[in-house]
């Protein structure tokens, strides 16, 4: 199953778009599972998959074990929940000039996020084909390894001193 | 304070959620009161405490809202009041959005200890709230080293 998320936010029509585009073209073969917040004015109707507007986290976080690959905007959330599974993510950062989010800190994700087994970045719908293709082979031959639950060490025993003694 | 401080950790659901919970080890068997947004993540509270072997943890959920939904904004603020005077927490830890920095603020007013964690998705400046509530945050983070100045945001590490 190929799952395509927006998050719960705002629409993001042109990325439902050119996903819709893509399976028409590239044919994956697999269900396509949507959880899209549709547009107020002329939202887009994908042709080739349904679309839910909301999942509850237990529904997400379930939808979220079976898909193998995941699809989404370049939102912090996802892009960690993805990597902590060791499930292929294509990413696609979100842009201000097309009243997408209030400023372009997803673009600034794409740009400044390290690179990791499993993940892919497109700039925009433009690179997201080639991006899903290879995405999709990738996921022929191999799973990412997952990342840890937790963050650093390191950071969180700073942090636990800072709680209990309130000195860094 | 004494030796078992009471902490809320506050993050709206969503990213901002995910990250949080990446740090918990940082409060891993003290006492913790869990505020979000969205009532469902109660269920996963439950399980990752358990999961992790903390005690049962409490968890309060306040509205949603984004910084242009000034109705829900209003109504978030008076329900984090409410839920810091109840639980009147000695630290508040936050990786934002609007809900943690109200936390912050308020807890500041109230004597706690207060810590915030900008997001991570703020990679190339400081979110609004997070460059706002650095005179209120005891310990003031950014999780992108380039961000970091000697008078804060610091950097001390990222979630991922």
């Amino acid at each position: 199953m190929i799952f395509l998320t927006t998050g719960t936010q705002l629409p993001f029509d042109r990325l439902v778009r050119a996903v819709d585009d893509w399976v028409e073209k590239a044919k994956p073969g697999c269900e396509i599972f949507a959880q899209v917040l549709p547009a107020t004015h002329g939202p887009y109707r994908p042709r080739n998959f349904d679309t839910r507007e909301r999942l509850s986290p237990r529904d997400y976080a379930e939808i979220f074990d079976k898909a193998r690959l995941i699809i989404s905007h370049a939102g912090m959330g996802t892009i960690l929940t993805a990597l902590t599974r060791g499930k292929q993510i294509c990413i696609m950062p979100r842009q201000v000039k097309y009243n997408e989010h209030r400023n372009d800190h997803q673009f600034a994700t794409v740009e400044r996020l390290k690179d990791y087994p499993g993940l892919f970045k497109a700039r925009d719908e433009h690179e997201l084909p080639t991006r899903l293709d290879a995405a999709m082979r990738s996921i022929g031959s191999s799973r990412p390894e997952a990342i840890g639950l937790f963050a650093d060490r390191g950071f969180t025993d700073n942090l636990r001193k800072f709680i209990l003694t309130g000195q860094t | 304070m004494s030796s078992q401080p009471k902490l809320m950790v506050v993050a709206s659901a969503g990213g901002h959620w995910v990250q949080l919970m990446r740090l918990r080890m940082a409060w891993r068997g003290l006492p913790v009161i869990y505020l979000s947004t969205e009532p469902g993540l109660a269920d996963i509270v439950a399980t990752v405490t358990r999961e992790d072997g903390s005690p049962p943890a409490t968890f309060a959920s306040v509205t949603d809202a984004n910084l242009s939904e000034k109705g829900r904004l209003l109504r978030q603020l008076f329900e984090v009041l409410l839920v810091v005077l109840r639980y009147r927490p000695d630290v508040i830890i936050t990786t934002g959005a609007a809900p943690g920095y109200f936390a912050l603020r308020f807890g500041k007013l109230f004597g706690a200890r207060t810590i915030w964690i900008d997001s991570m998705a703020n990679a190339e400046t400081l979110s609004k709230s997070g460059r706002e509530v650095g005179k209120y945050a005891d310990l003031w983070l950014t999780q992108w080293e380039h961000l970091a100045r000697p008078e804060g945001p610091h950097y001390m590490g990222s979630v991922l």
